[in-house]
């Protein structure tokens, strides 16, 4: 860094030159990036290595064999599909829903304020923690949900314990973590959305359903896209609800990327594999960032009124 | 103070006097048993220190270790200050739940850091642990007369137990073998065996299983006549755990292995012969009918807490994990029973697959001699008389404990069947997975796959044949097969 001194010497004057002051400013962005890059980078080269710590001389570059390997593996397009499937379902059931109470709660009073609090609970929790909860809840001896699910005639019920109800279980508790996520979002948005068109419509005696349909969903979706893209980039590298419900079982019914990832590298020591997989996490989530960022800018262009 | 008391129990130590002697001499003295038995651990430790080895070349030094939360890390902490006065060394440990135990180990060795000396591992980590490089191999101490003192009786070590704990590091080599590494030092290990509920087996006429068709009928009766209760608990978590305990118990005594190991020792499945697919057949129609509804998620945890609460006729696991339920605020705490198990009806006796607990030294520790001191002391006679007299430190390894009057009479009187259990199945009692470096990877994916199976998603034989197949593909991946 250089510095330069004018004027009085007893009285020197810190200044920065110019031409280095932006590096200068952008030292700590620069700091945190190196955080976040060098770790990646090393993942990527773990990703195109053959390596386990368990066998070390047998460290070496394969390039790209861990991913060619992917396109043979069955386990790995199963880990895609159960990934994929369990995002798109959590998040969608978690949309509707977060919009429905939202819109129950739209109107600012004491009942509701205090109705949208105390559905945030669920959110204060840990996910592990729910996770324990609702495995005992689901226990199909002593749970107070197999009870239930007893006294309307579904005997038997296994929840997580069985691949047919498996996937059901956990995206219950998912739901049930992170819904209140949305629908807050969501009603932050409804009650910042302008009143002049619903005033107008009303005035116009225009059907709540097409109300709906034609101003409050168009002006909220910035919102919804807004928190698809959190929950889906969230859910697609679920971890924590998973595995303390069911460790990725039963079979391969729920090997999620980060389950599958995780087990490679703690239990297998596998450290190829497990970074070749998460780098295919990784290109996903960007993926997904980037068509959900794009359309994001695009409405904002729209309703500034852009082409 | 209590010098007439630490006479007596140096004259025990001695051989002076028999232990009954010495009980009703202390009790005469108004000491209580469970005083005497730490007075005569104090004399035991008074004793090592006139052995002629020098137990004070490391005074001042502090070792570090990594513990997991375990009966038998409390059984030497317990007696921690009796090392720190016979040595003049300081021990400092941090504990963590098993549930995350095994990955801060993970992550501390792989990390090359030296914070921990020692810690503790199971037989199976070492074969990943050992080849990285991160435990040493003890046998240069165990060997060395300079370093380990004279009464450390290493031979008084089960042979089965020990030799498990050692491996050459040539994937498919045999454990105990003469090139063999001793990787970690056996600290107390479980046998697989059958621990039964008494008062229910009374109750519902029931008789105690001797092979595998007799344990799924009697689960199977279990279940039809006890309200409320499934007949038969084992592991079935997604993870290598389950495959250990009961069930490579009984697939072991059928004489099946998990690997081959060819002549130029390449390793493949062995898996898919037919006397496995029987034996895996009768296991997963077992589980199917009498097990727990909620099996798949079930640890050693579930399967233990079932059976303690009365949820569960009987458990084909852990020996001590009975051993705890048959105490403390357990509701059928008292009412557990324990006998030895042999799934094959042909074979001579059981063949229980272990799990042992053990002590091992990180590679990276920058102090391993006065790290080997501690090792030796924890390993030892003394301590393991201690922590199986005054603690829970069951199951010993060392065979002195085993010969114990106090320590068998002490178990016969609350764990009825246990001693005998343990007799008639120590001498069977081994390792019998092949060691090699994908351990966790193929028996991880062996319990999914019998997962699989208890589900009705892939029939047996399939089942097998793809495992088999998918082992042979990533040996072959990690050039071992």
């Amino acid at each position: 860094m250089a510095t330069s001194t004018t004027g009085d010497p007893s009285r020197r004057k810190f200044t920065i030159n110019k031409k280095y002051l932006p590096y200068l400013l952008s030292l700590p962005a620069l700091l945190t990036c190196i955080g976040i890059l060098i770790p990646f980078f090393t993942a990527v080269a773990y990703s195109l290595q053959r390596y386990r710590l368990s066998q070390p001389w047998a460290q070496k570059y394969n390039w790209g064999e861990n991913y060619i390997n992917f396109m043979t593996d069955p386990s790995f397009w199963n880990t895609l599909k159960v990934s994929m499937t369990y995002a798109f379902v959590t998040v969608g059931v978690e949309l509707l829903l977060g919009l429905g109470i939202a819109l129950l709660l739209q109107k600012r009073t004491r009942f509701n304020n205090f109705v949208s609090i105390m559905l945030l609970m669920p959110l204060m929790t840990a996910p592990a923690l729910a996770s324990l909860m609702w495995k005992l809840m689901t226990n199909p001896g002593f749970g107070v949900l197999s009870y239930f699910a007893e006294t309307i005639g579904i005997e038997d019920m296994r929840w997580a314990s069985d691949p047919s109800t498996a996937m059901l279980t956990v995206v219950i508790v998912d739901v049930w973590v992170y819904t209140p996520f949305i629908m807050i979002l969501l009603l932050a948005g409804l009650r910042s959305l302008p009143r002049q068109p619903f005033e107008a419509a009303e005035l116009d005696a225009v059907p709540r359903l097409f109300v709906f349909w034609r101003i409050t969903l168009p002006m909220l979706t910035p919102f919804l896209l807004t928190a698809t893209l959190f929950r889906v980039i969230e859910s697609i590298q679920q971890f924590d609800i998973i595995y303390a419900m069911t460790q990725g079982g039963p079979g391969d019914t729920l090997t999620v990327f980060q389950v599958e990832a995780y087990l490679n590298f703690f239990q297998s020591t596998n450290v190829g594999r497990s970074a070749a997989l998460l780098m295919i996490l990784w290109a996903i989530t960007y993926f997904l960032s980037n068509i959900f960022i794009k359309n994001w800018l695009r409405l904002r262009e729209k309703a500034r009124g852009g082409a | 103070m209590y010098e007439k008391e630490k006479k007596l129990a140096k004259s025990y130590i001695d051989g002076k006097v028999s232990r009954r002697s010495m009980l009703r001499g202390m009790a005469s003295m108004g000491v209580t048993a469970s005083t005497a038995g730490v007075l005569v651990n104090a004399a035991a430790t008074q004793a090592l220190a006139q052995n002629g080895f020098d137990w004070k070349k490391y005074s001042g030094t502090t070792v570090k270790l990594l513990l997991n939360q375990h009966p038998y890390a409390d059984a030497m902490i317990a007696n921690l200050d009796n090392f720190k006065e016979l040595t003049g060394m300081d021990v400092e440990y941090d504990i963590f739940p098993e549930d995350v135990y095994f990955d801060k180990v993970t992550a501390a060795l792989s990390s090359g850091s030296s914070e921990y000396d020692a810690f503790m591992t199971g037989a199976y980590m070492t074969w990943t642990y050992g080849p990285a490089g991160w435990i040493d191999d003890l046998n240069e101490y165990i060997g060395d007369d300079s370093k380990t003192n004279p009464d450390y009786n290493w031979e008084d070590m089960l042979e089965g137990v020990r030799k498990s704990c050692a491996w050459n590091g040539q994937p498919g080599g045999a454990l105990g073998s003469d090139d063999a590494k001793q990787w970690c030092i056996p600290w107390g290990y479980e046998q697989n065996n059958l621990t039964y509920n008494s008062r229910m087996f009374n109750e519902a006429g029931l008789t105690v299983p001797t092979n595998i068709d007799e344990l799924a009928s009697t689960a199977a009766e279990a279940k039809a006549k006890l309200n409320g209760v499934y007949g038969i608990g084992v592991r079935g978590s997604r993870s290598w755990a389950t495959i250990h305990p009961g069930f490579l118990s009984a697939y072991a005594n059928f004489g099946q292995k998990d690997l081959n190991v060819s002549d130029d020792g390449m390793l493949s499945a062995a898996m898919n012969t037919d006397v496995s697919r029987n034996m895996h057949e009768k296991w997963v129609k077992m589980i199917q009918d009498s097990g727990a509804p909620d099996w798949s998620t079930h640890t050693w945890y579930q399967a233990g807490t079932d059976l303690g609460a009365g949820k569960s006729a009987m458990i084909f696991d852990a020996d001590i994990l009975g051993y705890f339920m048959n105490g403390g605020d357990n509701a059928e705490a008292g009412n557990l029973s324990f006998a030895p198990f042999a799934a094959n009806p042909e074979a001579k006796a059981p063949t229980p697959n272990i799990w042992i607990w053990s002590l091992a030294m990180a590679n990276a520790s920058k102090q391993k001699d006065a790290t080997w001191y501690f090792l030796q002391w924890a390993s030892g006679p003394e301590h393991a008389l201690f922590g199986a007299t005054e603690m829970d430190f069951v199951n010993p390894v060392r065979k002195s404990v085993w010969a114990d009057a106090g320590f068998r009479s002490r178990l016969d009187k609350n764990y009825p069947g246990y001693v005998e259990m343990h007799d008639i199945s120590a001498p069977g009692a081994q390792i019998y997975f092949t060691a090699q470096p994908l351990f966790f990877d193929l028996t991880t994916e062996w319990a999914a796959t019998l997962q699989k199976m208890v589900a009705n998603e892939v029939p047996v034989d399939e089942g097998l044949d793809q495992l088999a197949q998918s082992v042979d593909r990533q040996l072959k991946e990690a050039g071992l097969g």
